[in-house]
């Protein structure tokens, strides 16, 4: 006989399953098997009917489809014989979800066999209405089941019970109906019955409050009574668990019995004596103890106050803490973890033996009382918590170490008394698990440490031993690198040492030695390089002993293939090798970051900061922005912002960094004059250094709105990309700094003087020293072309040197500036400078001229530095 | 409530599921998965307890099977813990001295046995002989 015939017997097709030695062999046997059976199936032969249903259930154990089996199902429950019926509803529940349309063909037979005279039968149908039960079954068989809860067999009576669990948890209205018959049940003897009927009578309580109140009234003092017999009960053989008598039923009654007295101050009271019995009493030494322990304590949380038995509650928590099994523990932290709520207090006593769990071996237990930690920090005790933990990182698993770095990183932001204190808990965390740290942790970290200006010196000090230890921890490498560039010099002189730190001898070499390690250490990522590359530029200014070697290193990178590299290697040799009359003013360190905002964000933008960390990890402390679209966008934003209205909604790291000095003033109201003091986005990147005192504060607004609001950017892009076919800074004279930095851009063609039509001469600019003046004249036949005659003049009694003009103008306007006819103003308007600017409005008759101008001069050899808009330009230029 | 039964060998071949919530195919498949992974790689000095979405697993190994239950999170665990040793019993009893592979041939019986134990995701009986003497009575019935 063919083994794979539909004749096989279940057992001999599971053989035959077993012996296969591959998938594809298996996939052969059960092809053929189910072909088999599709085809007994089509042959609608009710003898194999249930064999063959037997055998689709092991099929379907395996993962192979067999819906094609569900109606065999309905057939096999409405045959007559309990063999069939038996195969059919666990192929029903198997098979089956109360989702399917094809279970309303099944209701009728469902109920009928509620009716069935053979009990068994009967269970049969309970047992899969139970499982499987949808709403509308639930209505239109809640009578029947209704009627068996008080069937004469007690298997019956039980199943009838669950299954109305079942029906009350798909139509809580039908509660009502069960709440008599249930209080019936609560009297029995039977276990079986007595444990179902109190979990409906819990799930009834849950489902209507006049049920609640009805078992309260009325069965409060049964289920007392039960508790108490099952509790004093002698030894059981039938229910008996290591020494206890039907612990699950213990457990059940607990679980009713808070139900019933949460809530009711009566109520919890006729409970409290039998709640005390069953928690000094029980033997704590087997699990099935335990776990009523476990229960009771609960119950004992959740009812009406009674101090006594909290006492009693949280030592017995307590005893689990120093139990061995570990399951124990576990239970006893979650359970701490409600108790907090209730009774801080008498938790906080267990602190220590709870700190002892989160050295545990096993990640549930660690987990937990991590948490628990976490809750039971306060003022008081967070000091020695947080040394507790952070001793531990250096010891802890690599995979709990995110877990422990974020949770304690949150301690300290959230708890920390000082910020020395603070700083010093940081240092510690990121030296030893620096890697695990969040972007926005070690952010702040770098805001905190501007904030506290007698600790800049502690902190570069801390920093430079810690990297030299552990160069590995890639945050840690950020915020020294960072601090070593802007306060190297406070490491080198030793400034502001504190009592408390060991004497540090750093010279500069060694100084510039680190920031090499760093960048050339293999676990040195692109951000960390870039940040190190912008801490040796500026190092060079503050030790231009070492401005040689530091231009060494720079030059390594100018060959990176990392585009970011390469730019900054490039862009910061130059301004080494051929700018040190501005690179002192470049390197000028970070004016101090503003702590409530940068808080602010990102308490308002959690979500943003985490959904793009990778963007904001790429833009840099120091003013350079990567070429990826998430910066850019965010500068763009934020330049974009012309409303007066705050920009501190904005949420991004970035904004600080680069803005920190732009935040909200209202704009002033006569846009038109232009704004002597105004700073923004474009020219604070064009003076990295300019000291705060010159950048007052401004609107982050940069051109007026009638202009191209893309400017910004497109001279942002510009600046950073070399290789820009247009330029449209351009710089007077060849002392200028820009052009030569942006070397290659194509050097203005010769001026060709032309008789345009005259313009009225504007003042474009007045500051207290300084006037300029603009005269337009216009091209014929070049309608877009204007040309304009800048000339300025020193109001002021100093004669001013090195004096440099500069314009930036948005996209839709082509600027070239010619060679100013000086460098020195005269006092006293005694002479001018002039300067040739030519203008290309390719929206010509739509929009007007609008330039950003910044004039830069020493009188008496101090720096001066004055910026403006022009927006005065007459309408049809 | 309990939400799922599994009993799967060291493998992850699943020797017996019943789901007391409904579930997609697909997503049952993928939670035999994850749960098979999270059970079988841990030391056994470890908790019986292992969170699962957003619910909770409650296992226990029994040579290579290893009987999972998922339940909620507010659910008494060394409870669950309790009575899955019960079910092992209780199977112990019936196939005297069972292995996986009775699990596997009997696997309707396993089912039939859950069946009187658990019942719509709740414990059902607690007397070990009451269910024994249950099977016995339908065994004649067929």
């Amino acid at each position: 006989m063919n083994p794979f015939s539909s004749g096989t017997r279940l057992r001999d097709m599971i053989r035959a399953i077993r012996a296969c030695k591959t998938a594809a062999e298996e996939r052969g046997v059960v092809r053929k098997e189910c072909a088999a059976i599709r085809d007994s199936i089509s042959e609608n032969d009710p003898d194999y009917r249930h064999r063959n249903l037997a055998k689709l259930m092991f099929i379907h154990m395996l993962g192979y489809p067999t819906h094609f089996g569900q109606m065999e199902c309905l057939k096999l429950i409405a045959s007559p014989g309990f063999p069939e019926k038996r195969i059919g509803y666990l192929g029903l529940m198997l098979l089956l979800d109360e989702r399917q349309e094809v279970l309303m063909l099944v209701t009728n037979s469902i109920k009928q066999d509620l009716n069935h005279t053979n009990q068994y039968i009967v269970g049969l149908a309970l047992c899969a209405l139970g499982n499987i039960c949808s709403a509308e079954m639930a209505r239109d068989l809640a009578p029947e089941v209704e009627r068996l809860l008080q069937f004469r067999d007690p298997n019956i009576r039980k199943k009838a019970a669950l299954c109305s669990i079942r029906i009350i948890k798909k139509v809580p209205d039908l509660a009502e109906n069960f709440v008599k018959p249930v209080a019936a049940l609560l009297k029995e003897k039977h276990h079986g019955v007595l444990i179902t009927g109190v979990q409906l009578c819990a799930d009834l309580c849950k489902a209507s409050p006049e049920a609640l109140d009805y078992f309260r009234k009325k069965c409060t003092d049964g289920l007392v009574k039960v508790l108490k017999d099952v509790a004093n009960s002698p030894y059981a053989p039938e229910y008996d668990i290591s020494g206890i008598t039907d612990p699950f039923l213990h457990i059940r009654l607990l679980k009713v019995l808070r139900v019933l007295g949460q809530g009711d101050a009566d109520t919890s009271d006729s409970m409290n004596d039998i709640l005390a019995q069953v928690a000094t009493k029980t033997e704590s030494n087997k699990n099935a103890g335990n776990a009523i322990l476990y229960e009771c304590v609960e119950t004992i949380m959740n009812i009406e106050d009674n101090g006594g038995l909290h006492v009693l509650a949280i030592n017995i928590l307590g005893r689990f803490l120093s139990n061995r099994d570990n399951n124990i523990r576990y239970v006893a932290l979650n359970m701490l973890m409600r108790a907090i709520a209730v009774d801080s207090q008498a938790v906080q006593r267990h602190r220590a033996t709870i700190l002892e769990c989160v050295k545990d071996s096993d990640p549930s237990i660690r987990k937990r009382a991590l948490e628990l930690v976490y809750l039971l920090v306060n003022d008081t005790n967070v000091k020695p918590l947080t040394k507790e933990l952070t001793e531990h990182l250096e010891v802890s698993d690599p995979e709990f170490k995110g877990d422990l770095t974020a949770k304690i990183c949150s301690i300290v932001e959230k708890f920390s008394p000082e910020k020395i204190w603070y700083i010093d808990q940081m240092l510690k965390v990121l030296s030893e698990a620096g890697k695990y740290v969040k972007d926005e942790v070690w952010h702040a970290l770098i805001v905190v440490i501007t904030n506290a200006s007698d600790l800049h010196g502690y902190a570069v000090r801390f920093l430079y031993r810690a990297l030299q230890a552990a160069v590995e921890q890639e945050t840690l490498v950020r915020v020294a690198v960072w601090c070593i560039g802007e306060y190297g010099e406070m490491l080198v002189n030793n400034v502001g040492r504190l009592d408390i730190e060991e004497p540090l001898t750093v010279t500069e070499s060694d100084a510039v030695d680190v920031l090499e390690t760093s960048i050339k250490s293999h676990s040195c990522d692109l951000t960390s390089q870039a940040m190190c590359l912008i801490a040796l530029l500026k190092l060079s200014s503050r030790f231009p002993s070492c401005s040689q070697r530091i231009n060494e290193i720079i030059g390594q990178y100018k060959g990176s293939f990392v585009l970011e590299l390469q730019q900054r290697a490039n862009e910061f040799n130059s301004i080494i090798e051929r700018h040190q009359n501005m690179r002192s003013s470049l390197a000028e360190r970070m004016p101090v970051l503003d702590e409530a905002t940068f808080s602010g964000r990102r308490a308002g933008s959690v979500p943003a900061v985490v959904s793009t960390s990778q963007g904001v990890s790429v833009i840099l402390p120091n003013g350079s922005a990567k070429l990826g679209t998430a910066p850019v966008a965010d500068l763009l934003d934020l330049s974009l912002d012309d409303a007066p209205a705050p920009s501190s909604s904005g949420g991004e790291f970035l904004q600080d960094l680069l803005g920190v000095n732009l935040m909200p003033v209202s704009l002033q109201p006569d846009t038109n004059q232009a704004q002597k003091s105004g700073s923004d986005i474009l020219l604070d990147l064009l003076s990295i250094g300019t000291p705060p005192a010159q950048n007052s504060p401004s609107p982050p607004q940069l051109l007026s709105s009638n202009t191209d609001n893309r400017s910004p950017l497109d001279i942002l892009d510009r600046l950073s990309t070399p290789s820009a076919p247009s330029a449209q800074i351009f710089s007077t004279g060849g002392n200028s700094s820009m052009l030569d930095l942006l070397d290659g851009l194509p050097s203005s063609p010769p001026m060709s003087e032309g008789n345009g039509l005259a313009h009225s001469s504007v003042t474009a600019f007045e500051s207290s020293s300084l006037i300029l003046t603009f005269n337009f004249s216009k091209q014929p036949g070049n309608p877009q072309m204007t040309l304009i005659d800048g000339s300025f003049t020193n109001k002021s009694q100093d004669v001013f040197t090195e004096f440099i003009f500069q314009a930036a103008v948005p996209k839709f306007l082509q600027l070239q500036l010619d060679p100013a006819s000086g460098d020195t103003l005269p006092a006293s308007g005694n002479g001018s400078i002039t300067q040739k600017l030519r203008i290309t409005n390719s929206q010509h008759g739509k929009k007007s001229l609008v330039m950003r101008i910044r004039i830069s001069y020493k009188v008496n050899n101090k720096d001066v530095l004055e910026e403006g808009q022009i927006r005065n330009f007459p309408r049809d230029l | 409530m309990i939400r799922f039964i599994l009993l799967q060998n060291r493998q992850g071949k699943t020797r017996l599921a019943k789901y007391y919530i409904p579930l997609e195919e697909s997503e049952k498949h993928k939670v035999e998965y994850e749960v098979h992974r999270l059970v079988v790689n841990r030391d056994p000095k470890f908790t019986n307890f292992v969170e699962f979405r957003t619910h909770k697993v409650i296992y226990r190994r029994y040579a290579g099977l290893f009987f999972s239950l998922c339940v909620d999170i507010t659910d008494n665990e060394l409870a669950y813990l309790e009575s899955i040793h019960l079910f092992v019993e209780i199977l112990d009893h019936f196939f005297s001295n069972v292995c996986e592979l009775d699990l596997v041939f009997n696997f309707h019986k396993v089912y039939l046995i859950l069946d009187e134990f658990i019942l719509a995701g709740e414990l059902q009986e607690t007397s070990k002989r009451a269910i024994i003497e249950r099977m016995g009575e339908l065994e004649k019935q067929e």
